[in-house]
């Protein structure tokens, strides 16, 4: 019977630090991500089907030439939204499962499985815009960008996902079953429709202009299309002060939700 | 030198006190917690584990205050709730490597996976994904989780509630081999049959304290031995004698019974958890007043 001896590591040696369960917990969710077939699938096919759907079903109706030039920073950031979504029943399986319980007994920082979910969300909604923008320069996508303004629009959009991603890691944290995290997701997929990501702002009734100006996903929305195919002057600083407060907001809310979680 | 486990004054209130003032003293070994659903068994264990904070009272792991230092703690503690706290969408081995890096055997870590995997009865099922296993084995990962490094305390509440027999069995194999090197063990239960069958020491936990604490012999002969009952046609109980289960005390108790209650039907039963309490209560009552 050797298998009990004492362990490999004395006691004091037990735990690692949390930039290495950060790591081990990265591995964990994008291995969830990998393994969740359907879940990446549709991560990846929904914008798309946006994507064509706006442009061939409705593009004709809204706006004739270049509508496609038009509406693909929208779709890229619907697509982030979307898989952004997933974060909050990734945590909140953890929460409610039991997973985290387990975590939070051991000689580790317990909080770093969250960094796990955001970055691998991260990683996989990048994955995700790219086929997008991919697809979107198959159907006639003609960005006049230079490789700076593509690395500022990517930028811009890593840094939006992060934020959301960080509010719904919130979400999950707080939400009481699996399924009700997923149901917020919904509540952000409408915010992209309510701003000029797919209609000139002009377009809309005049009380909602007000609403579909100042709200985060216009100044984005601009900002890409701005860089990408050089509409007017992206309003860049907006757009990242934006991204700034949510994540701050989203920062505060997972600290004060992660100590709530702990009596549940 | 510093006991594994030492709780003073420990108090915890929800809607009612949970625990109220609990004392205890544990010095090595399989020790074992047996209350009923509600008693504060879990609220203890989650106290110990650091999940939870008392409102007064102190608790030391190996000297260790839980309250003041729970980094420290989490070094010395390894817990297998009463729900599983395994990961559902990776593979058990897959689960077993996570916890082990987590825990800093870094490379080493697959080798102990499989070591214990083994130990458990679960090679075959290793690299399935732990939502197709069954309750038991389950049990059994979750089990094997917490030795990936050996923790000094080992938490475990109720193991084996809502397992069939034969399941609860390789349980509590696996929980004897694991322990046998020297681990201390805090288990929880509910029945008295656990307790007797894993921990050198039992306490029973009542109304938020231990209202008594000794070994399997010393409890049961608080609670009394085997009972002869003679039931009515309609299943009440006429009559009821101690017994020590031998022909002869049986031989006793029936010639004491009257021509007209020769009808009556004989059941003999051990004691129970509930007799326990019955009988560890009054006692208490008794000792206090
Ligand atoms: N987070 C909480 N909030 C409010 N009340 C709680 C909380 N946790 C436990 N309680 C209450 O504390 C009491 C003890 O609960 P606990 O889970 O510790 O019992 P237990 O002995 O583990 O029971 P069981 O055998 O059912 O697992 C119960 O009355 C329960 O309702
Ligand atoms: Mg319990």
């Amino acid at each position: 019977m050797t298998a009990l001896a004492p362990g490999s590591s004395t006691l004091a040696e037990r735990g690692v630090g949390p930039l290495r369960s950060s790591g081990i917990f990265i591995g964990r969710s994008l291995r969830h991500a990998l393994r969740d077939g359907e879940g990446l699938t549709m991560a990846v096919a929904l914008p798309v089907l946006m994507l064509l759907m706006f442009v061939y079903v409705f593009g004709g109706a809204i706006q004739a030439e270049g509508y496609v030039d038009f509406v693909v920073p929208g779709v890229i950031l619907v697509c982030a939204g979307f898989g952004a979504s997933s974060v909050a029943v990734a945590v909140n399986r953890d929460v409610t499962l039991g997973a985290m319980r387990r975590y939070r007994t051991m000689p580790i920082v317990s909080a770093t499985v969250l960094a796990g979910h955001i970055v691998a969300s991260l990683l996989r909604n990048l994955l995700a815009t790219s086929i997008v923008i991919a697809v979107a320069v198959a159907i006639g996508f003609r960005p006049t960008a230079t490789p700076l303004d593509w690395l500022a629009a990517l930028g811009l959009v890593a840094v939006w996902i992060l934020a959301i991603t960080a509010l719904f890691a919130f979400i999950g944290l707080v939400s009481s079953s699996p399924e009700a995290a997923n149901g917020y997701g919904f509540a952000l997929l409408f915010l992209p429709y309510l701003s000029s990501a797919f209609v000139p702002l002009e377009t809309m009734p005049e009380a909602l202009q007000p609403i579909a100006r100042h709200q985060p996903m216009n100044p984005l929305v601009e900002s890409i299309r701005g860089l990408l195919v050089g509409v007017g002057e992206p309003p860049v600083a907006i757009s990242l002060a934006w991204c700034a407060g949510i994540l701050a907001v989203a920062a505060v809310l997972i600290v004060w939700g992660f100590r709530r979680s702990r009596d549940r | 030198m510093a006991e594994p486990l030492e709780i003073s004054g420990l108090v915890k209130t929800y809607r009612q006190p949970v625990l109220d003032y609990l004392d205890l003293v544990v010095s090595g070994g399989v020790f074992a917690l047996l209350g009923p659903n509600g008693a504060g068994k879990t609220t203890l264990v989650s106290i110990l584990t650091t999940l939870v904070r008392p409102d007064a009272g102190v608790a030391r792991i190996g000297g260790v205050d839980v309250v003041r230092d729970p980094a420290g703690v989490r070094r010395l503690v390894a817990a297998t709730g009463q729900e599983t706290t395994i990961d559902d969408l990776l593979t058990g081995h897959e689960n077993l490597v996570m916890l082990g890096r987590l825990l800093g055997l870094g490379a080493r870590a697959r080798a102990r996976a499989d070591e214990l995997l083994e130990q458990v009865g679960l090679v075959a099922a290793a690299g399935r994904r732990v939502s197709t296993y069954s309750g038991g084995m389950r049990r059994r990962l979750d089990l094997a989780a917490s030795f990936m490094t050996q923790p000094y305390v080992l938490f475990l509440d109720e193991p084996t509630t809502g397992l069939d027999p034969v399941s609860r069995r390789r349980v509590w194999d696996d929980v004897r081999t694991l322990a046998s090197t020297g681990t201390t063990v805090f288990l929880t239960t509910q029945t008295l049959d656990e307790a007797e069958a894993l921990a050198d020491r039992i306490a029973v936990l009542r109304q938020g304290t231990i209202v008594a604490d000794g070994t399997a012999a010393e409890l049961t002969a608080l609670v009394g031995g085997q009972r002869i009952d003679l039931l009515d046609a309609d299943g009440r109980l006429v009559h009821s004698v101690e017994t020590d289960g031998s022909a002869g005390s049986v031989e006793r108790a029936l010639a004491a019974l009257a021509p007209h209650q020769r009808g009556l039907q004989v059941s003999l039963h051990s004691p129970t958890l509930d007799d326990a309490f019955v009988a560890l209560t009054r006692d208490h009552e008794e000792v206090a007043a």
